[in-house]
């Protein structure tokens, strides 16, 4: 079973890397067993963790039926199948639109605008030392001059432009540290699927030869 | 307006759900002040200036070259005959970069109906699935294109991350979409899509707010909007006053900022900011 396995594992790995050359039939094939497998998969993983476990068990076992309103609106959801009622389904896509926006207001003003404010706010200058006065200044200015690169209301021109211009530095050097990291996972990815090919896959190949 | 009514209702009962389960004495959390003091500043900036475009007042925005090449990448498509494809992130509906990707989306789909040009726009959630439908039919009725409408122009392609790539990716090779847009959250997708959508010949033109992600996005793409220039995209537009006035509220917001990270620098440089910095403790 085991054997078997690391064949259909091998197969699929190698049947996506073909694109590499082209479109081709195998990875067609790949692509829609890929695609029906994880969609028939969701169906099952959302009626047992979220139907089940998170509605239907707290709502009849335990009595919570404040979850009728989630409920309901997850069954108007399917009233887009008659157009007649098709806009009761709209009442659910806006509460989770006007939430998100409303929850989002006050959890990245708590999560990220106010500490990175705090955080910005450092002595330039004082006991801290040269080093940690050439980083405050660093920080300083590349947080003003990045917050200036986002302001639409104004041309970048004359001084503003010439601030927007450090900000779009500032960007562009963060990018490249994001840019080398995310290579370096990408490549680690692509030596563990390298590994199984040749440590497992190959490996396998003396059991069955 | 009854939807709205009912929505409204539907989240001031669970807001009192939610408070009232805590500790009653507890409703009001004095530590998050500081947050109600900046929600209610962004609130009133955001309402005057809504108040002005609505009046008619001359709210002026610098121009953003992604944008202004949305509209001529897909008269490129028409004229080419190809289909647009446009990607709305691959998050859920209850990430606020999703929400802008639906909304630029919009305004993409008028694009397409008043040229008669195919799009496709490939989902993987059955929330944004549903509100990506709604747009874009409700953007070819506004065009008066409603019969050119598709139902199938939106398609929920798989709940997985990777063969929702694996398959949007054999959509570029097989029917070689002349526009690519990708407005919303991605994440290690982004390069597989963008340079598979290099290699097929197409122009593209991506927006997310994902640091991580936009170095892809900028090597692979025609036109990049970065962070909040996303945002941004659906009030440059619709320029529609309501979206102009939260644009301008934000740009307002972003002064103050500055001005409070000053005095807040200088304070610290002084060593008398304890107190100053106290007002921005998160709890």
């Amino acid at each position: 079973m085991e054997l078997l396995q690391i064949w259909v594992m091998a197969f699929f790995t190698l049947a996506l890397f073909s694109f590499l050359y082209k479109d081709n039939p195998v990875y067609k094939l790949a692509e829609h067993i890929f695609a029906g497998l994880t969609a028939g998969y969701q169906v099952g993983l959302i009626w047992d963790t979220i139907i089940l476990q998170k509605l239907w068990d707290p709502m009849i076992g335990a009595g919570q039926w404040q979850l009728l309103v989630p409920g309901v609106l997850g069954v108007f959801m399917f009233a887009r199948f008659w157009p007649r009622i098709s806009w009761l389904s709209r009442i659910s896509l806006a509460f989770v639109m006007g939430t998100t926006a409303g929850v989002f207001l006050v959890t990245e003003l708590h999560g990220r605008v106010l500490p990175q404010m705090q955080w910005t706010m450092l002595a330039l200058g004082g006991e801290n030392g040269f080093a940690a006065t050439i980083l405050a200044i660093i920080v300083v200015i590349g947080v003003i001059s990045t917050l200036i690169y986002f302001y639409f209301s104004k041309e970048h021109t004359g001084i503003f432009g010439g601030a927007a211009k450090v900000g779009i530095w500032f960007i562009m050097i963060s990018f490249g540290a994001h840019f080398g990291y995310t290579v370096m996972g990408r490549v680690s990815l692509l030596i563990g699927r390298v590994q199984f090919l040749v440590e497992d896959w190959i490996g396998s190949f003396s059991t069955i030869f | 307006m009854s939807t709205r009514l009912i929505t409204v209702l539907l989240i001031l009962l669970f807001s009192f759900d939610r408070a009232f389960a805590q500790n009653p004495d507890d409703i009001f959390r004095t530590d998050r002040l500081n947050a109600l003091v900046f929600v209610v500043i962004f609130s009133v900036a955001i309402l005057l200036y809504t108040r002005w475009a609505k009046q008619g007042k001359p709210l002026f925005l610098r121009k953003i070259a992604g944008l202004q090449a949305v509209e001529e990448a897909v008269g490129r498509a028409t004229e080419m005959g190809r289909p647009v494809l446009y990607v709305p992130g691959i998050d859920e509906l209850d990430q606020i970069e999703t929400i802008a990707g639906v909304s630029i989306l919009g305004r993409v789909a008028k694009i397409t109906a008043q040229y008669d040009t195919p799009l496709m726009v490939p989902v993987r959630y059955p929330l944004v699935y549903a509100a990506a439908q709604e747009v874009v039919e409700q953007s070819y009725v506004e065009m008066g294109k409603a019969d050119a409408f598709d139902r199938d122009a939106v398609r929920y392609v798989a709940g997985e991350q990777f063969a929702f790539t694996a398959n949007v990716n054999g959509y570029m090779m097989r029917e070689r979409p002349a526009t690519n847009i990708y407005m919303g959250a991605f994440f290690a997708e982004s390069l597989l899509l963008a340079e598979t959508g290099n290699a097929a010949g197409s122009i593209q033109i991506a927006g997310t707010a994902k640091p991580e992600q936009l170095p892809f996005f900028i090597a692979a793409c025609d036109y990049t909007l970065m962070g909040e220039e996303l945002y941004a995209a659906s009030a440059y537009l619709s320029h529609e006053p309501l979206m102009l006035g939260g644009l301008k509220g934000q740009d307002f917001i972003k002064i103050i900022i500055v001005i409070l990270i000053v005095i807040g620098v200088i304070l610290a440089s002084f060593n008398v900011s304890d107190r100053f910095l106290g007002l921005f403790e998160a709890v």
